[in-house]
Formats: structure tokens, C-alpha cells, sequence
């Protein structure tokens, strides 16, 4: 039995390990044949192309592809992250609103789930891409739903912060709050094992993360200056402007996601049994506590890993940029390959990317499950 | 009187949502109706009443262009022949659906049906002229690679759940890398990869058609997807189940088919469908290397002058074929969870 079962295994390997040579066998006579060095060389070549978006990173036509690359990988990141936190806000409030008493709200949560859910992403891209390109105004005429915001089919133009040297003083102040609270809860934590005496965590914790950037932003001379756009010729000029592609992927990518989020919130908490609350309440638990310290630590054990995979759709929805012409990895990586031929290596990249970024939470999701895994349970 | 009050106005909050609702809804149905039905153009053989002032939604973009959008550019006079394919199909999904014709027969029907629809779409034989799959397209072409490419990566995905809980680390190794490469990557990179590469693998002179290839795509990608919701339901068997076959002394293959995959199957079902449904939605994606689906054709006929401009009508068209089919699949799931007993797997749709 056990000898059969190693001949069916090294069978099994043998065929796979031919097959993986013969088709890179074929591949490199046709390389051969069609004259294309295989290689990354070309990621230092010149790029020659222009790309509409480049945040944080300067990049012109004279730079290299790998150059051209970064920022695709950049604007991935970004429409991702924003993506991430609108769509679990948006999610989670749609999931409460599907829980609610008010016969109205949950089916208007559930309605839209439906609607959403049921009609595949890109064909709500390409809708929301002719409705923000074909149906808004020029921006002559832009909507101004809110005083300095205007709608108008070059996209979303809206105020910002004047930069202030103030505002790295405000971050790090932040940051420092954020570590202090840590501390502190953590030291909280081990009085309370050690002596039982309990110590306000949240309070504290709020007043050091929003009090310290307050102090350092009221130290500075409250710098408050916003630069607002203004119609310059046929754009606008000054405050933030968000492309129309990238307004389309971020709300189309929200709209969606936030859909799938909101019934894996409402099937964590319906996954809490009654009984924990009312175990809680004849404790003598007050409902704060009992919502902390009892319901929300079960509900987000059902929660965090589907949610997690849910992130990493969007991240690999996000890809879809390609069809609207948003700069992000895969489209950058498309325009390399046409330019220079080196397919392989282009969708090597792309998938390199996508692989370390989906392997990478894949493995901190596992080391989380353990950690919140119920002691002694059964695996 | 007593339900409004209490489902609509609970508390102070649920009737400020009531009253928010409310007035978003008396915002924008009257408009929307007015726009869509009221003043829409229904019918016309050009763009020129949908651009007059005041008209509403150009549904005769739709009217003018619906053979295309269903077929294609299948020609014209033979487009009959896709349209029974379609008809074919739906009475095959239908019939799966229903538990009464669950048995072994619809394994023959489907393969049948296969046969027909290959049969009607290449033609070439009994008195019907070829018509190469270039020119297949349309929903006719979203719907055979969601049907074809779910028929095939169905069994691969079996094998593939089996083999990650295989006994054999080789097996268990290769097919753990297979589910987690695949599902690590977007669709895209494998639809590039299918339509660039996949070229490239092969002795040179032997070419491939574009369909297949994104067709193989659509394989690779399903099976890791569906062998994961096939891992859920085999967890689900009682490990009784499983011993009881060890103790008769049944070999593993026996066991498989006779005590595992019988029940696991059963169990997976919902989720099953509910990936089915993903996957249908995620066939939208092969516009982007140039087939010719339901949104290809759809963006074909917007790129022409005469009807550009219409793309809010187009895409609002398009979500309402892709809703009609998942919605239709979305219920049917649902209800075959109440019916088939609660309690196993609760599993949340994740895509």
C-alpha cells in the first residue's frame, strides 16, 4: 500500500515536472524564433510614454520602465487603501442598516445589496465612467453639491489643507499618541491581571491620540488656510482634483465591496448567540461592556476573515483599472508589454505583485486565527 | 397604524432614517420614472429623437441594436441558430435546478445538449453553412464560457479538493500551490497570460484560437475557486461518515464516490452556486482581451458616432441581462438552503 502510494506520487511529480519543461522548452525555441531576449533588462530602458496619475512620484517620459512601473504600483496601492476604508465604513453601516427595526432602512440595505451584488463590477465601472464622462457638465458648469466642491465630467475637484509646516509636527504627534495609548493599555491590562483594578483604557487612550495633535496643531497657530479650486481656463486649478478614472475605480470599487461587507457584518453579529447577552446582563455587565468585552470580540472572530478576503478582492478588482484607463499596476505593466514585447516578464510581475500582497495577509490572517482560536477547542 | 408606528418610527432615529429615505425617494423616483418611461424614446432607426431637448432615456439603442447585442456578428439570416442555443441552454439550467430530475439521466442531457449546441453553432453538416467562432459573440458567447467554463473546471475543482486533503504530501503540495497561485492572482493577469502566453507554450505551428484560450483562462481560474467550495462541503461530512467506509473495508476510491463526494456534494451546493454566480459576473472581463460577449458588443455599438453618448442607457441595459441570470441563480440557492438541512456549512458569499 505504502509503495504504491510513493510510485503513484512520483508519477505524479515526474508528469508535472515534464510538463513544466516541455512548455518552457517551446517557449524559449520560440523566443528564439521570434527574436525576443528574455530577461529584465528593459526595466531600465527608457519608457517613452506619459501617465495621467503620478502621486508621490515624479515621472516624466524620459524616465525607465521600472520608473513607469512603481508608480502603476503606487496608484494600485492607493485607490486600494482608500478603497478599503470607504468600502468597510459604507459596508458596515449598510449591514447595521440591514439589522435594524425600521422595516424602511433594512430593505432599503437589502435592496441595495441585491442590486449590487448581482451585476458584475466592470459593467458598474463602465456605467459610472459614462455617467461621470457623458452626463455631468463641462466645467463651465460643474454641480457644486457643497460649497467648493464641484462635480463636472473632468472629474471631482474639492478643497484641501494649505501645506503647513505645522502638519509633520501633527502627524508625529499622532504617532506618538498612538504609541503611548499602547503602552498604556498594555500596562492597564497587566495592573488588571495583577491586582484587578481596573483603569479607564478608552478615555485615556482618546485623550492621548487626539489630545497631542490637538495641543501641537493649537501650538502652531491653528493653521487652518484652505486652498480652494478655482475655474482657470477650461480646468480647475488649486485643491485636490480626483481624475474621473480614478473617481470611477475608488466609487465603483466602494459600491461594490461595501455590498459584500455589509452581509458578512450582519452574519457576524447574527452569529452571536442570544445567550451571550443574556449571560452578560445577569452578570451584572453594563451594555457597553457587555457590547465590548462579550458580543463585539465574537462577532469579529466571524468577521475579520472574511472581511480580510474581501480586502484582498478589491485589491485584485482594482486591476480592473485597466479597462478604464486608470494608470494602476496591470495597466502600466499591459502598456511595458506592448512596447518592448516582453510579455513573461510583464505578467511575471504582476503576478509576483499580486502574489506577495495575497500570500502576505493570507499569513497574517492564519497567525491572527490562531491567536483568537478558542483555547482547547477542537482545530 | 400600529406596524407603521412601530417599524417606521421605533425611536427617534429610525424615523429620522424613515423621513431621509423618504425624501430621497420623492427626490429621485419621479425624476427617474419620468426619464426612463415617460419620456424615453422606444423606438427609432436613428439617434435623432434622443438628442431632441427634453427627451428622456434612448432605449431605441437598445431596440436597433438587440440582435447584435445577442449574437453578435453571427450572420445575420443563420442568427436562429444561436438564438436555440440560448433557448437550449436556459431549458439545461433549468432542469438542473430542479430536484425532481436530479439522477443520472441529466448527466446524458447535458452532454447532449452539449453535442447540439456545438452542433448549432459551428454547423458545417446536416444542411447548416459553417460559421467559425470568431464570429460567435454576444450574450450567446458570454453564456457558453460561463457554461463551459464552469462544466470543465467543475470536475478539475473535485480533484483538486481531494488532493489538498490528500493523505500523499506530493499531491496535497501540488495542489495546495495550484488553489492559492491561482487565487492569489487578479483574472486579468490570467486572462493576459491565457492570450499572450499561452501562444508561446506551445511547438511552434500548432495555434490556438483566442476563445479557447480565454476559455482555458476561465478553467484555471474556476477550478481553484470551486475546489476551495468543494474543500468546505467534505469538511462538512461527519468523520463517521468516513470511518464507517474504513471499517467495511471500502478502497479509497470506492469511498470517494460512493460515501464522500455523494454527500460533500450535496452539502456545497448553495456555496456552489453563489461561486457560480461570481464566476458568470467575472466572464464581463474577457472585453478587456478583445472578445466579443454581452458588454463587448454592448461598447461596440456606443463607439458608433450615431449612438454615442447613450452609455448611461447601454450599461443600465447590460446590468439588467446580468441581474435577470444571477439574481434568478442567487434565489434559487437561497432557497435550496432552507430546503436541504440547515445546519451545516453557513457559508458568506465571498465573491
Amino acid at each position: 500500500m505504502r509503495a504504491r502510494a510513493a510510485a503513484a506520487q512520483v508519477a505524479l511529480v515526474a508528469t508535472v515536472a515534464f510538463a513544466v519543461w516541455y512548455l518552457a522548452s517551446n517557449t524559449a525555441q520560440n523566443l528564439e524564433a521570434r527574436k525576443i531576449a528574455s530577461g529584465f533588462g528593459f526595466l531600465t530602458r527608457e519608457a517613452g510614454f506619459e501617465i495621467g496619475e503620478t502621486p508621490f512620484l515624479a515621472y516624466g517620459a524620459a524616465d525607465s520602465y521600472a520608473r513607469a512601473i512603481l508608480v502603476g504600483l503606487i496608484n494600485t496601492f492607493r485607490v486600494a487603501l482608500i478603497g478599503v476604508a470607504l468600502a468597510t465604513v459604507l459596508g458596515t453601516l449598510l449591514g447595521l442598516a440591514r439589522l435594524s427595526h425600521n422595516w424602511l432602512l433594512s430593505k432599503f440595505a437589502a435592496g441595495y445589496v441585491e442590486l449590487v451584488r448581482n451585476v458584475p463590477l466592470l459593467v458598474q465601472l463602465f456605467f459610472l465612467y459614462a455617467v461621470i464622462t457623458e452626463n455631468l457638465p463641462g466645467p463651465r458648469d460643474a454641480l457644486s453639491p457643497l460649497p467648493g466642491v464641484f462635480l463636472s465630467n473632468r472629474g471631482i475637484a474639492f478643497p484641501v489643507l494649505q501645506p503647513h509646516a505645522a502638519h509633520a509636527w501633527i502627524g508625529a504627534a499622532l504617532l506618538a499618541g498612538a504609541v503611548l495609548a499602547w503602552l498604556v493599555a498594555r500596562w492597564a491590562r497587566r495592573r488588571q491581571a495583577l491586582t484587578g483594578r481596573p483603569f479607564p483604557i478608552l478615555a485615556a487612550g482618546t485623550a492621548l491620540v487626539l489630545g497631542l495633535p490637538l495641543a501641537a496643531f493649537l501650538a502652531a497657530g491653528a493653521p487652518l488656510a484652505l486652498a480652494r479650486p478655482e475655474l482657470q481656463g477650461f480646468n480647475f486649478a488649486g485643491g485636490a482634483v480626483l481624475s474621473p478614472e480614478f473617481a470611477t475605480l475608488l466609487g465603483g470599487l466602494t459600491l461594490y465591496t461595501a455590498a459584500f461587507i455589509a452581509e458578512i457584518v450582519r452574519a457576524g453579529v447574527q452569529a452571536v448567540d442570544r445567550g451571550q447577552f443574556e449571560a452578560a446582563f445577569s452578570l451584572g455587565l453594563p451594555r457597553p461592556h457587555t457590547m465590548r468585552l462579550v458580543i463585539l470580540p465574537q462577532a469579529l472572530r466571524v468577521i475579520i476573515p472574511p472581511l480580510t478576503s474581501q480586502y484582498l478582492n478589491l485589491t485584485k478588482n482594482s486591476s480592473l483599472a485597466v479597462a478604464i484607463g486608470y494608470p494602476d499596476l496591470v495597466s502600466i505593466a499591459n502598456t511595458t508589454m506592448n512596447q518592448t514585447g516582453q510579455a513573461i516578464e510583464g505578467i511575471a510581475l504582476i503576478m509576483a505583485v499580486y502574489l506577495t500582497i495575497s500570500l502576505s495577509i493570507s499569513a497574517l490572517m492564519n497567525w491572527y486565527n490562531q491567536r483568537i482560536a478558542l483555547k482547547g477547542a477542537p482545530a | 397604524m400600529r406596524w407603521v408606528r412601530e417599524n417606521l418610527f421605533g425611536n427617534w432615529a429610525s424615523a429620522l432614517a424613515t423621513l431621509v429615505i423618504l425624501w430621497l425617494a420623492w427626490k429621485l423616483v419621479p425624476p427617474f420614472v419620468t426619464w426612463a418611461f415617460v419620456d424615453a424614446v422606444w423606438a427609432s432607426p436613428d439617434s435623432r429623437p434622443c438628442r431632441a431637448e427634453g427627451a428622456g432615456a434612448c432605449w431605441a439603442l437598445i431596440a436597433e441594436k438587440h440582435r447584435f447585442i445577442l449574437f453578435g456578428t453571427y450572420p445575420y439570416e443563420q442568427q436562429w441558430r444561436p438564438g436555440l442555443v440560448i433557448l437550449v441552454l436556459i431549458a439545461l439550467y433549468t432542469a438542473s435546478a430542479l430536484r425532481r430530475f436530479w439522477r443520472p439521466a441529466l448527466a446524458l442531457a447535458w452532454l447532449g445538449g452539449l453535442a447540439l449546441i456545438g452542433l448549432l453553432m459551428w454547423g458545417g453538416t446536416a444542411g447548416l453553412p459553417y460559421v467559425e467562432n470568431e464570429r460567435w459573440g454576444g450574450l450567446t458567447l458570454t453564456l457558453l464560457l460561463a457554461t463551459f467554463g464552469i462544466a470543465f473546471a467543475f470536475p478539475l475543482s473535485i480533484l483538486l479538493a481531494l488532493g489538498r486533503r490528500s493523505e500523499l504530501p506530493a499531491v496535497r503540495a501540488l495542489s495546495v500551490a495550484w488553489i492559492e497561485l491561482v487565487r492569489g492572482v487578479p483574472l486579468i493577469s490570467l486572462l493576459f497570460m491565457a492570450s499572450v502566453m499561452l501562444p508561446l507554450f506551445l511547438p511552434s505551428g500548432v495555434s490556438i484560437d483566442k476563445l479557447l484560450r480565454a476559455l482555458i483562462a476561465m478553467i484555471v481560474f474556476a477550478s481553484a475557486y470551486l475546489a476551495e467550495v468543494v474543500r468546505g462541503g467534505l469538511q462538512a461530512i461527519p468523520h463517521g461518515q468516513i470511518e464507517a467506509a474504513d471499517a467495511l473495508g471500502l478502497p479509497y476510491w470506492r469511498k470517494t464516490l460512493l460515501v464522500v463526494l455523494p454527500q460533500a456534494l450535496r452539502i456545497a451546493i448553495p456555496p456552489l452556486v453563489n461561486t457560480f454566480i461570481g464566476l458568470f459576473k467575472d466572464t464581463s472581463l474577457v472585453v478587456i482581451i478583445g472578445l466579443f460577449d454581452l458588454l463587448a458588443s454592448i461598447k461596440v455599438a456606443l463607439s458608433e458616432p450615431a449612438w454615442s453618448g447613450f452609455g448611461v442607457e447601454a450599461y443600465l441595459f447590460a446590468s439588467l441581462v446580468y441581474f435577470v441570470f444571477c439574481f434568478a441563480m442567487s434565489r434559487y440557492s437561497q432557497n435550496l438552503e432552507h430546503v436541504l438541512e440547515r445546519g451545516h456549512a453557513h457559508a458568506v458569499r465571498e465573491n
